[in-house]
């Protein structure tokens, strides 16, 4: 037996995993609060100590960790056109495993650089124009940038022939060059940008979030939470050599605050004659929809799929669905805990926003007809063919119809022009595997991926 | 060469028209001309034209249409360039236009009231549109 510990710091709770490599099997998990704001360890003593109470005490030869606490790895970005670099950078801190808090386009102005100021961001992330292009912009928001006080490290990744001045503008900052997010139309250069967020993140936010006093513990490496989720949903679907995956898939994380979706798969369109407009979709994608989650952010899902819906949904009336609403964004820590009303309330409200959330993850594809007959328009990726749907997340774990919640995430025949899987299997993952996982599987790829399955297999219930 | 920075082109064709032949051959040629060329494809709207020559800094803009709904599809394409700060663009336009039989001296002058600067008839050459090019953005001598 090899005991390895893998370790979530997340912002509420530090979730640890226990597993023997060796043998590729998980061999228990427990969780505590975590306590960033004075000492980390004493969250990680507390649930090491629950997980010893389950397993005995274990010699654990390595440990990983990831980290969502304190905010997680909270970033602001500026591009030009929003759709364009604006969308390429969003895209970049996204698959970095970052908290995108804002994305400006165009010139930054003095209310921008005030709000800048006011959230103090982990990482700004500095880019706009493709190689050769626009200059004015980057450098205007280089400038502005330097009115400021320098208090967070600045990566340029923009137009090639501006980044050197952006860089002396910007002398007393902590600044890194990172090659063109787009360096030409319509060509995404993301991989060495996200590996620098992802080194200063280790190197300089760790410390700032009161984690270095864990790291003594650490064997190795501490990553975005995020980030380790994008490791784990890649090796499930992908597999390794000699071990299959599951295929292409999505994964859907409905949280209190923010709803974080995955996808795993390349999303090219069905027919053949289908123009595809926008930026070129990223094989692991992560979108995050800051407006749609179960408590904090109950409103978002309010607004989008409507009161009545929901109402009708949750069977209670519009009023009382109101009412409670108001209630749980009040209490934010309030569990159904076998109250009927609320019991219904949460099951509606995480359909309306696995459906939501999902549908923005997905592409769009629209019918037109020309002088050529019919052609297609697709925008984004065509995920109707994926079969594999991976769902996490309290609401989808404390209940007895996540299945019926997650079938949410697919096809709807009201909105045939949204690219949504039209059938799926549904995992769950009832212990939050996928990131303890991605984490394991930098080190121990083969013992990452058998054990994944057999959790998922399990409905999380193997244990 | 003074300027050795290459001008750059944005090109497509406009609209609900999916006539890629053309465009291919227009890119080849201007990228042989020495043209830096940023190639929309087909079906694009006005929005992803100036969009693209934001981010790129381009010289100028060349509409394809060859299903004959140009006219349609160009109205109001000077005025948000305007909006979108790429004041005084060049904007060049060229293909199957119109349809119909018309006296193409009355299409050029309505495309120039539109705010284009050069409306091309069907059958141009790749070299015609080069030439106008390297005039409209005083190249002479230059090759691009």
């Amino acid at each position: 037996m090899k005991p390895v510990l893998l370790i979530d710091f997340g912002s509420t709770y530090t979730k640890l995993t226990a597993v023997d490599v060796e043998n590729a099997c998980l061999l228990g998990t427990a969780s505590a609060y975590t306590t960033v704001q004075t000492d980390i360890n004493e969250g990680l003593s507390e649930g090491l100590r629950r997980l010893e109470a389950k397993l005995g005490k274990l010699d654990f030869q390595e440990t990983y960790a990831c980290s969502s606490a304190a905010g997680g790895l909270r970033m602001i970005t500026s591009g030009l056109v929003p759709e364009l670099t604006g969308e390429a950078a969003k895209q970049a801190s996204l698959g970095a495993g970052a908290k995108v808090i804002k994305v400006y386009a165009f010139q930054l102005t003095d209310d921008d650089l005030e709000e800048i100021a006011r959230e103090k961001p982990d990482i700004f992330l500095l880019v706009g124009g493709t190689d050769g292009g626009n200059t004015e912009c980057i450098l205007h928001n280089a400038k502005m940038l330097a009115t400021l006080e320098p208090s967070f490290p600045v990566v340029i990744a923009g137009n090639r022939t501006a980044v050197k001045e952006c860089e002396r503008i910007l002398s007393n900052w902590e600044t890194y060059i990172c090659p063109n997010v787009m360096p030409r139309f319509g060509v995404l250069q993301t991989e060495q940008t996200q590996k620098q967020i992802r080194e200063i993140f280790l190197n300089r936010i760790i410390k700032a979030k009161g984690l270095s006093q864990a790291t003594a513990l650490l064997s190795d490496i501490i990553m975005p939470t995020p980030s380790a989720v994008l490791q784990g949903v890649k090796l499930l679907a992908d597999g390794l050599e000699g071990q299959l995956g599951i295929g292409d898939l999505i994964a859907v994380d409905v949280g209190g605050a923010t709803t974080d979706i995955y996808s795993v798969a390349e999303g090219a369109p069905e027919h053949g004659n289908t123009v595809c407009k926008g930026l070129p979709e990223p094989y692991v994608k992560r979108t995050v929809e800051g407006d749609i989650g179960m408590r904090y952010s109950l409103q978002g899902i309010l607004d989008a799929i409507g009161l009545e819906v929901i109402a009708r949904r949750a069977d209670l009336t519009p009023e009382r669905t109101e009412e409670l609403a108001g209630y749980l964004k009040a209490h934010t820590d309030t569990v159904p805990d076998g109250d009927a009303e609320l019991e219904r309330l949460d099951y509606a409200l995480a359909c309306g926003a696995v459906e939501e959330a999902v549908r923005r993850h997905a592409g769009t594809i629209e019918e037109t007809y020309t002088m050529m007959g019919k052609a297609y328009v697709q925008e984004g990726k065509n995920l109707t063919k994926v079969r594999q749907l991976v769902v996490t997340g309290g609401s989808l774990i404390h209940t007895e119809k996540t299945e019926e919640i997650a079938r949410h995430a697919l096809y709807s025949p009201l909105q045939p022009q949204s690219l949504r899987p039209l059938q799926a299997d549904v995992w769950v993952d009832r212990t939050y595997i996928l990131a303890a996982m991605g984490l394991l599987s930098s080190h121990y790829p083969q013992a990452a991926l058998t054990i994944l399955k057999k959790e998922l297999e399990f409905h999380g219930y193997s244990e | 060469m003074e300027n050795q920075k290459k001008k750059v082109l944005v090109i497509g064709v406009i609209g609900a028209d999916v006539h890629a032949v053309g465009n291919k051959i227009l890119y080849h040629a201007f990228t042989e001309a020495g043209f830096e060329v940023v190639n929309l494809g087909v079906m694009v709207s006005q929005e992803e034209y100036i969009a693209a020559a934001i981010e790129s800094a381009a010289d100028a803009i060349v509409v394809s249409s060859l299903y004959g709904q140009g006219e349609l599809d160009c109205r109001g394409m000077r005025q948000k360039c305007d909006e979108a700060g790429l004041k005084g663009i060049p904007l060049l336009v060229g293909g199957n236009i119109v349809i119909g039989k018309q006296k193409f001296e009355d299409v050029e002058k309505r495309f120039r009231d539109m705010g284009f600067d050069r409306a091309f008839p069907p059958g141009t050459a790749p070299e015609t549109t080069i030439e106008a090019l390297r005039e409209i953005l005083h190249m002479d001598g230059e090759t691009a």
